[in-house]
């Protein structure tokens, strides 16, 4: 085999690796939106937001520690503790959960039946109010996330595929980040738990019921409000998964949020609502920007991948306007 | 009383088409109208007319263009970064290229530009609809900006990558570069001000506005009965990116002087703009008004108290203003989906009826 096919293999390789990580976010969106009709813009803030939460309980910081120094003039920073990164996952899901139930009551409640244009800009302030708010919080400096999750080259396969392209062709073996495959099974399994309990459990129906016809879902005994919280409950999940991912990648700072924005085009390919979609959208996009980057970047100034994903997104919607999966749009009058 | 219509007798169909119905109303414009050129040039000092005066009159050009587009015809765009940046770099070009031309003729000229690459990026918005659409829009915003990054021929092959504005003169008063005066500054955007906003006001009341708004609450339904989706939508984005053309040549040549693209023109931008018609409220050119003049004033204000007044350091206060930006948006499309402009058409109502009840 020759080297130049090896890297193009190699890079196709990392591009499904990052895809992945897109869809992981991706995903958060597609919940949401299959559930309560809100396209979440706060997806990639409730990432950072929980990531900032998982390392401020591991490392025991007090919360608010700035402004309550600011205000009494005390110096407070740290309890002086650690949290088992167990514990401290578990307490940042209660964490999130408390969210979720803050955003129904105090939001989402008093917007029902408003224009989904105007829910979506309520999310956008949402994502503004936690930005500023998990700052305060826990300080906005950037923090390393370390949950005991694997990362640096994985030696294995690079010994195992180095010999691929001969001796002397300056091949050295695949490069891929062991934390980009733990972040590829992580993603596998949720998708999979996730379709097991919209399909499998008696929440999950609920949810699909509420997806389909919100009034027919109230008419047969579902509680909406109950059902938006535990939406919101399990995109926090994501949220704090996909965080964790990110988080311990490339770590938790503010440009952490900013990987909302690159799930939208992931979102637009695959369609608002569909969670394969997600995933294969996410895959495409990944692989797409990787080659782009390396056959046509070079030629016009690289740094391509900031708007790849989006042009190609363009390009594809004006086919496809629904996405590759996504429902028909059928409009009446 | 004092708030009526009646006793002002209309004797002519331009009467009573007139903007402004209630007399009031009209007095109170043209009375702003006289304060805002004829004295405020002459108190304006350097710290209101950089902090509070240039910034909301800019912003409040970009704010009309995006709710020509957003607020009237329906079409929501993230772009608007995108394309207040080819407003400045058109300028930035058309200055050094062409030194003898005015700086008005730049300025339009910019804004033209701008209308064009508009169209370019509003042609999908025919197939593309609502969400998809804001999300398409984007690419606009990355796209350009990644552009006047990397092709050096934008920003004249300087070493910083950075575009600095040469000097410019009206009527030998200095407007760009570093030596203008702060009320050469702000006359200069009260001027584009005020002419925009008035050629705004008269389109979204005309024919062409019509044919927005019904594109904007029913696109299919406006189909049906005439209205031409082709003309009417890249009309909008035509105009709106016009607008938004002239505000970021401004903001450039004038406000900020230099710019480094990636930072002036960012993502941020074009959610500060969207924002501020939001709070304003979709769909009035007095909610584009409001909305920039809250969003400008408001980190102002919030800084001197808790800085200067509670002597807060500087990154908690510019921490708490994200909360309470965020937290205001979500209060306002909670209590107040229309915005500011919205109370104000209700305070007028009261008022009309004031002091009875109905």
């Amino acid at each position: 085999m020759s080297a130049d096919f090896l890297y193009t293999v190699e890079i196709i390789l990392n591009g499904l690796m990052a895809g992945v990580m897109y869809a992981l976010v991706a995903l958060g969106f597609v919940l949401i939106y299959k559930a309560s009709g809100i396209f979440n813009y706060a997806q990639g803030v409730m990432a950072l937001f929980a990531a900032m939460t998982l390392v401020g309980i591991q490392s025991g910081q007090v919360p608010f520690a700035h402004l309550i120094n600011a205000i009494f003039g005390t110096e407070v920073h740290h309890f002086g503790w650690t949290v088992p990164a167990v514990f401290a996952i578990i307490l940042t899901l209660g964490v999130m959960v408390l969210f979720a139930i803050v955003v129904e009551r105090y939001v989402l409640k008093h917007l029902v039946n408003q224009e989904p244009i105007i829910l979506f800009m309520a999310t956008i302030g949402l994502a503004y109010f936690m930005e500023g708010f998990g700052d305060l919080m826990w300080g906005a400096d950037i923090k390393t996330l370390d949950v005991g999750i694997p990362s640096g080259a994985s030696v294995w396969l690079e010994q195992a595929t180095m010999g691929w392209a001969g001796e002397d062709s300056g091949f050295y073996g695949f490069y891929i980040d062991k934390l980009d495959m733990v972040a590829a099974l992580v993603a596998i399994v949720l998708v999979i738990t996730l379709t097991l309990f919209s399909q499998y459990t008696k929440t999950g129906r609920a949810l699909r019921a509420v997806a389909d016809d919100h009034q027919a879902a109230l008419s047969v005994g579902i509680s909406l409000r109950t059902i938006w919280v535990i939406v919101w409950s399990i995109a926090g999940f994501v949220a704090l998964v996909a965080g964790v991912m990110w988080g311990s990648k490339s770590g938790v700072q503010f440009s952490l949020s900013l990987i909302a924005l690159k799930a939208l085009p992931v979102l637009m390919l695959g369609g608002f609502t569909s969670i394969p979609g997600a995933i294969v959208g996410g895959l495409i996009i990944g692989v797409g920007e990787k080659l782009f980057e390396f056959w046509i970047g070079p030629m016009i100034g690289g740094a391509t991948e900031n708007w790849f994903a989006y042009m190609l997104a363009l390009l594809f919607l004006v086919f496809r306007p629904q996405g590759l999966f996504g429902e028909k749009i059928i409009e009446r009058v | 009383m004092f708030y009526r219509e009646s006793g002002d007798f209309k004797t002519k169909y331009d009467d009573d088409n007139q903007t402004f119905p209630i007399k009031l109303d009209r007095w109170g414009y043209y009375l702003i109208t006289a304060v805002a050129f004829l004295v405020v040039p002459f108190f304006i000092n350097d710290y209101w007319a950089s902090a509070v005066l240039v910034p909301f009159l800019i912003w409040t050009i970009a704010a009309i263009g995006l709710n020509i587009l957003t607020g009237y015809c329906g079409q929501v765009s993230l772009g608007t970064g995108g394309f207040m940046a080819v407003g400045a770099y058109a300028c930035y070009k058309l200055m050094t290229s062409f030194p003898e031309m005015s700086i008005f003729l730049c300025v339009l000229l910019s804004g033209g530009i701008t209308a064009l690459v508009g169209v370019l990026f509003g042609l999908p918005s025919l197939r593309i609809k609502g969400f998809y659409l804001a999300v398409a829009t984007l690419a606009a915003q990355f796209f350009l900006v990644w552009l006047f990054n990397k092709v050096p021929w934008f920003y004249n092959y300087s070493a910083s990558g950075q575009i600095n504005a040469p000097e410019r003169a009206v009527f030998d008063v200095l407007v760009t570069g570093p030596y203008a005066t702060a009320s050469a500054k702000y006359l200069f955007c009260l001027v584009f001000v005020f002419v925009l906003a008035w050629v705004a006001r008269n389109l979204t009341r005309g024919r062409i506005g019509r044919s927005w708004m019904a594109i904007r609450d029913m696109d299919i339904a406006a189909e049906i009965i005439g209205v031409n989706p082709l003309k009417t939508k890249l009309s909008a984005f035509a105009i709106s990116s016009f607008f938004i053309g002239i505000a970021g040549a401004l903001f450039f040549s004038v406000y900020l002087g230099a710019v480094e693209v990636g930072e002036a023109f960012g993502i941020t931008q074009s959610f500060l703009v969207l924002f501020m018609i939001i709070i304003g409220g979709l769909g009035s050119i007095f909610g584009s008004f409001a909305g920039a003049a809250f969003l400008v004033l408001m980190p102002v204000l919030l800084k001197n108290v808790m800085v200067g007044g509670l002597g807060w350091p500087t990154d908690i206060a510019a921490h708490l203003e994200f909360v309470i930006v965020g937290g205001l948006i979500v209060f306002f499309l909670i209590v107040e989906p229309h915005g500011l402009a919205q109370l104000w058409r209700l305070a007028k109502e009261k008022l009309r009826l004031w002091p009875f009840p109905h």
